[in-house]
């Protein structure tokens, strides 16, 4: 009969209008600036700089190596590199960025920033109201505005976090192995020398001995101070 | 109506090199100037989709001369591509087809991983075909909502399929990090494995699919007003469309059992039985009932696949992130998009930038034959056949 098709219709909208009075299912909106869905764990929007210490400039992961600026697909980031370095987390000198900018109205939140970071220093916020009212300033975010703790990152991506510091405390580990071998290998070779230098005095006539190896004790004697600060 | 003639797709190529005047004045003959009437439909006309322009020479309210006029999106995507690194244009393709920007992005990783030969691990190969054929079901759900809303039954579909989109569009951000710009495959592989708790949520949404679309159908494919405004509609015979390179539901509406799935037989698709709806008559209601069929065909698929899915490594340990640099060579990588086929041609020289990097895309393909389905039918019937093409102006431009 003519006119089924449409009363068969009809009834699926009366079904769902009937249900969204008592079917939680049935109500998929909410109303936004009050009610709010939270964010999902992977949900990227746009980069932050991670920071470990209270001070947010002094603790930057960031050693402004460029990478991400020169992958960065739209070109969005813009680095100024320090003339001088400064320790890093693991007590390594490292340069450090002087200027960090990232226009807001050119990123696209693709992440590649963060995939190709081997400092793990960028990461991806999940904060999403970033509208503003100055148009040129206002949206090109500086190292400042997008320095955030290491804690708010383990807040917002508990999984990745985990994976990132785990990568971080071996990375430590390894400069501390290596830091600890160092000092060792420096003090067997000032051990050695003075050792050397003395079986050679010891060995060596008088007279020649007073001549000859007076050089040789001073490179010992400079080794074992130089030893505790590396 | 006597002496005008139709003007065909082929036509217009030989019509190249006359004036706009010469051309209006052929079409609109001596004395009949004040019977028709020029009408510029867009570039923001609600109806076409995006920023799409047809202009159409109308007598009454017949359609006597169609031309598509397409650009004003174009953002130069193949030349920023030559100039950014290969992982710098994964993004790039998200904002092709930005309804299934997952299905982009395994085009593009297939022509790069044929480039670099790079191996794809099984798992990747699951999630691949997961994603796509939920894009698949996503664009269908999509498209249905948009056709009923072009035909004038607005609000209640388009409401009831972006509710449902809503529910794909969540586990892509939950696995991706975004919902439509996914960027999440990689060459050799995907980006990150799938978080906890992912498959079960997608179990979820797949089983409770066929509700939603048994609730679809039963709201409008029995509808008479459907019938009768589509029936008849917008008809593209299957010669055309083989001549005309269309591809995807659009060909498959008239008849034509191509479906690169079978016929390439990439990824894992070969290991999942799923058949290949076919129309019978090309016109504006089969390509509506082709899109309902393939969904639930596309459910089939997923079914199983999301039961079998191995664990172990997401991406070819043999890929490089930076400093990825194929062997110079070229290679063309097609997958079945929802819209048809989708392939990217790559020319690499040895330099970390493709030298060609070359888009085939489907919704510009099908889009050129758009005047032969619309002549001798009314501007409303232009609409719909438009909306049934299927375009996304994103992916037309470039």
């Amino acid at each position: 009969m003519l006119g089924t098709g449409i009363l068969k219709g009809m009834v699926e909208t009366a079904k769902n209008f009937a249900g969204s009075y008592h079917d939680p299912e049935r109500l998929t909106t909410v109303e936004y600036p009050e009610q709010r869905i939270a964010s999902k764990e992977n949900a990227r929007q746009f980069p932050f700089l991670v920071h470990d210490t209270e001070d947010p400039m002094q603790g930057l992961r960031c050693v402004a190596c460029q990478i991400c600026e020169k992958e960065c697909p739209p070109q969005c980031i813009y680095i100024v590199k320090s003339k001088d370095k400064r320790a890093d987390y693991k007590g390594q000198m490292q340069l450090y960025p002087v200027t960090f900018d990232i226009d807001l109205s050119v990123c696209m939140s693709c992440q590649i920033c963060v995939e190709v970071c081997p400092f793990e220093a960028i990461k991806m916020d999940t904060e999403f109201e970033l509208s503003n009212t100055d148009r040129f300033g206002g949206l090109l975010v500086n190292k400042h505005q997008l320095a955030k703790s290491n804690e708010h990152y383990r807040k917002i991506h508990p999984t990745e976090a985990a994976v990132s510091d785990d990568a971080l405390a071996i990375e430590v580990a390894k400069a501390k192995a290596k830091a600890k071998a160092d000092v060792e290998a420096k003090a067997k070779a000032a051990a050695d020398a003075k050792a050397k230098a003395e079986a050679a005095a010891a060995a060596a006539p008088v007279g020649v001995a007073a001549t000859a190896p007076v050089p040789k004790p001073s490179a010992p004697a400079a080794a074992p101070a130089a030893a505790p600060a590396a | 109506m006597d002496g005008t003639q139709f003007m065909t797709f082929h036509d217009l190529a030989y019509d190249a090199g006359k004036t706009d005047f010469q051309r209006k004045a052929e079409v609109i003959g001596v004395g009949r100037e004040g019977e028709l009437l020029e009408v510029a439909m867009g570039p923001q006309h609600p109806s076409t989709h995006g920023v799409f322009r047809m202009d159409v020479v109308l007598d009454g309210e017949t359609v006597v001369k169609l031309k598509p006029v397409f650009g004003y999106l174009h953002r130069n995507h193949e030349k920023i591509a030559e100039n950014t690194s290969y992982l710098g244009s994964m993004p790039y393709t998200d904002r092709l087809d930005y309804f299934c920007s997952l299905t982009n992005n395994w085009a593009y990783a297939l022509a790069v991983e044929k480039l670099a030969g790079l191996q794809v691990p099984e798992r990747a190969e699951y999630i691949r075909l997961i994603t796509a054929e939920l894009t698949r079901v996503l664009n269908h759900t999509c498209l249905a909502g948009f056709l009923l809303q072009d035909m004038g039954a607005l609000g209640t579909p388009l409401m009831y399929a972006f509710r449902e989109r809503e529910k794909i569009l969540d586990l892509f951000e939950s696995l991706t990090g975004a919902r439509m710009m996914c960027n999440y495959m990689r060459f050799g592989g995907c980006r990150c494995d799938l978080p906890a708790g992912w498959l079960a949520e997608a179990r979820k949404v797949v089983a409770e699919y066929p509700k939603f679309l048994d609730e679809f159908d039963a709201l409008l494919s029995g509808n008479e007003i459907l019938m009768a405004r589509t029936q008849g509609v917008g008809k593209l015979s299957a010669e055309l469309a083989i001549n005309a390179g269309i591809t995807g539901p659009m060909l498959r509406a008239s008849g034509v059992d191509y479906d690169l799935r079978k016929v390439d037989n990439y990824g894992i698709y070969s290991r999942y039985p799923f058949r290949v709806p076919l129309g019978d008559h090309g016109d504006v209601y089969d390509r509506y009932m082709i899109r309902m069929l393939e969904m639930r065909e596309s459910l089939k698929i997923l079914e199983p696949a999301l039961k079998d899915i191995p664990e172990g490594p997401v991406v070819d340990p043999k890929a490089k992130l930076r400093g990825f640099r194929p062997k110079p060579g070229e290679a063309y990588g097609r997958i079945e998009t929802p819209k048809g086929e989708l392939g990217f041609y790559l020319i690499s020289d040895g330099s970390p930038n493709p030298y060609r990097y070359r888009v085939r895309p489907p919704s510009l393909i099908n889009l050129t034959i758009l005047e032969d389905m619309c002549l001798g039918q009314t501007v409303a019937d232009a609409v719909i056949t438009l909306g049934s093409v299927d375009i996304v102006l994103g992916e037309v431009d470039r």
